[in-house]
């Protein structure tokens, strides 16, 4: 089922009459197409996970209006909107067995809709296969991992066959190897029931390794949707830009001049591309890690401050008097850099080259 | 080897110095309670034990004779169990069902809570005077109690000094009264502790408040209502000074008397002076509470088997 959110907003009352609300989410619009993933992306206390909830039903929004197909949910509670929920602590009752977990909200159904004892245990195993826990319908939450309860919490929301299924940072809980595989399995599960999916995240790599579509939030606004990479490769600001991607995107102090980008801000700058299109101003200069080419004439020259091989690559860490923070250039291990040179020069390449407006942080495009 | 060697003097020294650190706790423990104890448990089978001469004339199981077969003993047997059976179920009942109210509301949840907290602050005899106030019956008022029951066309109860029924009731309630306080406050305290995301969660699945209580509510809170019905039945087969706040210290006379009073009288009371026979009642009363404890813990264990 494809869900439509309309200028959606949530403002949280302030402590008391004196101070004012807080706006988590601001005049939101989005359509999220029929059985795909899409994973909410952004720092903390962006507003996504108060989105979800939204959409959950179990937060009611200040203003606008949500739709699941053609159907006003707004003012749906939330057991009527067909939605699964998967929390961030997966919120297993702790005294029941996974079978009477997966059960409960199919025993809550009432009159027709019911299935007999034997459906229901029936669809039970079902899900419990999906998500490969069949061998532990007898256990309690407290004798699984971690991994296994995550899995019985999407069991359960995949146990009343959701039109919506909704996940919060499912795999926060869990320790680095373990949400690699999860997050497959979590892709596998979506592809194999094709329930249109939302996954709040504030892990971009998890975000664009798992999802179709990106929706990257900051503070309460959309900033930007798309497929992972088109984000990737096409920031609209700066703070796109330098959220998704790792290593970070190198950011510099620049100027545009004459058609002439350039890396610094005297007279000492450097041009390190011909922009065209672009006026006279100041901007700040994104470079992606493997936007940089080692070249002995490079027009960019930072001072070096070491190598890290990494087998396939080499990372070249460096700094830039135009740049606060440390650079890394991730370039082709074939490359033979000197390590004990003071200096490094590189060329830089157009398409993993981002120029950002200094007052705005919007995206200037040029050719 | 070596390592072995080192972690196990290691480990004796760090014992020493744990039953150093436990030893002042330990002496008083075994001074006023482990010794007393023994002490009793000795008494009760050592018939006629005078205490100023230290002697008696023989041992045996003559004093649980006597006492089991005292008239005053049985009835404050009855007396005491009539007042468990009827008081910690209600009580609990009543607490838990006070705790559901108060953790619902937002506003005035504090004054609320102050206000059902009075009674564990006030003073047992000070509660028992307005009891006695409330529900006594003189030649000169009927009391509150019957005034407000005559609206209803129920005839005068002597309350304090007139049907047994009549004083078991108020005894119950009194009991009821001075215990749900701490009950109240251990259970919204362990209702609020159940998180938010159980109910969150049991709202998207459809469940309704009902089901949320029997299926989520109360299996989250079971191990506190089984501390409370456990302590409240330790506690109400103790009751003794909430008997005497009430009908005073000739609790025999009132037929009001409870275990714990039948030995404060064979101590001290009017027919006192019988250590032997008080004895003898103690390790009774000891051996009620410890059997319904156990089974109190079978139970419970069965019923919030929760790893």
């Amino acid at each position: 089922m494809n869900v439509k959110i309309e200028n959606l907003t949530k403002v949280f009352p302030g402590r008391d009459r004196k101070s004012e609300g807080v706006t988590a989410v601001d005049e939101f619009t989005l359509d999220i197409p029929d059985g795909k993933l899409v994973c909410l992306l952004g720092p903390s206390g962006c507003g996504k996970s108060t989105l979800l909830y939204m959409i959950s039903g179990l937060e009611h929004p200040t203003s606008g209006k949500i739709f699941f197909g053609e159907k006003d949910v707004t003012d749906i509670p939330p057991e009527k909107r067909g939605v699964g929920l998967v929390f961030q602590n997966y919120a297993l009752y702790p005294h029941l067995t996974v079978r009477q977990i997966i059960k409960f909200p199919l025993e809550n159904v009432k009159g027709e809709a019911r299935l007999s004892k034997e459906d229901m245990e029936k669809r039970a195993l079902e899900v419990a296969k999906l998500v490969q826990i069949d061998g532990l319908m007898d256990r309690k939450p407290g004798q699984m991992s971690g991994g296994q309860q995550q899995r019985v919490a999407i069991a359960r929301a995949l146990a009343k066959m959701p039109d919506v299924l909704l996940m919060d940072e499912p795999l926060s809980n869990l320790d680095a190897r373990l949400r690699l595989h999860t997050r497959e399995e979590i892709r596998r599960i979506q592809k194999e029931t094709g329930i249109t999916t939302i996954f709040v995240t504030h892990d971009q790599e998890e975000a664009m390794s798992i999802s179709d579509m990106i929706v990257v939030m900051k503070d309460g606004i959309l900033n930007q949707i798309g497929k992972p990479q088109e984000v990737y490769d096409d920031p609209v600001n700066l703070f796109v830009a330098s959220f998704l991607g790792t290593p970070k995107i190198n950011i510099f102090k620049g100027f545009v001049k004459n058609g002439g980008l350039y890396v610094g801000s005297d007279d000492k700058a450097e041009k390190i591309l011909d922009v065209n299109g672009v006026d006279d101003r100041q901007v700040w200069i994104g470079i992606r890690p493997e936007g940089f080419e080692i070249a002995k004439d490079g027009k960019l020259t930072c001072s070096l401050k070491g190598v890290d091989v990494m087998g396939r690559d080499i990372s070249v860490v460096c700094s830039h008097p135009a740049d606060d923070e440390v650079i890394r250039a991730i370039i082709s291990a074939e490359n033979d850099v000197d390590r004990d040179a003071q200096t490094v020069r590189f060329n830089v390449k157009p398409h993993k080259t981002f120029i950002f407006d200094r007052e705005t942080d919007e995206r200037i495009r040029f050719s | 080897m070596s390592k072995k060697t080192l972690s196990g003097t290691n480990g004796v020294a760090t014992n020493i110095r744990g039953w150093v650190y436990l030893l002042p706790a330990l002496i008083f423990l075994i001074a006023f309670m482990v010794y007393p104890l023994i002490d009793v448990f000795i008494y009760s089978f050592e018939e006629g034990y005078n205490s100023a001469s230290q002697s008696s004339f023989g041992v045996g199981l003559y004093n649980y004779q006597y006492v089991l077969r005292d008239p005053y003993f049985l009835k404050a047997v009855k007396n005491t169990f009539i007042l468990v059976i009827i008081t910690v179920p209600t009580s609990t009942i009543l607490s838990l069902l006070i705790a559901l109210g108060l953790n619902s509301i937002r506003a005035l949840k504090n004054l609320f809570q102050t206000v059902f907290f009075l009674p564990y602050v006030t003073n047992t005899l000070a509660v028992g005077l307005v009891f006695m106030i409330l529900f006594r019956k003189t030649p000169y008022s009927d009391g509150l109690v019957n005034a407000l029951i005559g609206k209803f066309g129920i005839s005068p109860v002597d309350f304090i000094d007139g049907p047994y029924w009549a004083k078991m009731l108020v005894l119950s309630i009194y009991v009821i009264w001075i215990v749900m306080p701490f009950k109240i406050l251990i259970l919204t305290s362990a209702l609020a502790s159940v998180p938010e995301v159980y109910y969150q969660s049991a709202r998207i699945d459809g469940t309704s408040s009902w089901r949320m209580f029997w299926r989520i509510t109360l299996p989250m809170i079971s191990p506190m209502i089984v501390y409370l019905v456990i302590t409240g039945f330790i506690g109400a087969f103790k009751a003794y000074s909430d008997a005497v706040a009430i009908f005073g210290v000739n609790l025999n006379a009132a037929g009001m008397n409870t275990i714990v009073g039948y030995v404060y009288d064979m101590l001290y009371g009017d027919g006192g002076g019988y250590p032997s026979y008080a004895s003898s009642a103690a390790i009774i009363l000891f051996a009620i509470v410890l059997t319904i404890t156990v089974i109190n813990l079978i139970v419970s264990r069965k019923a919030t088997d929760i790893t």
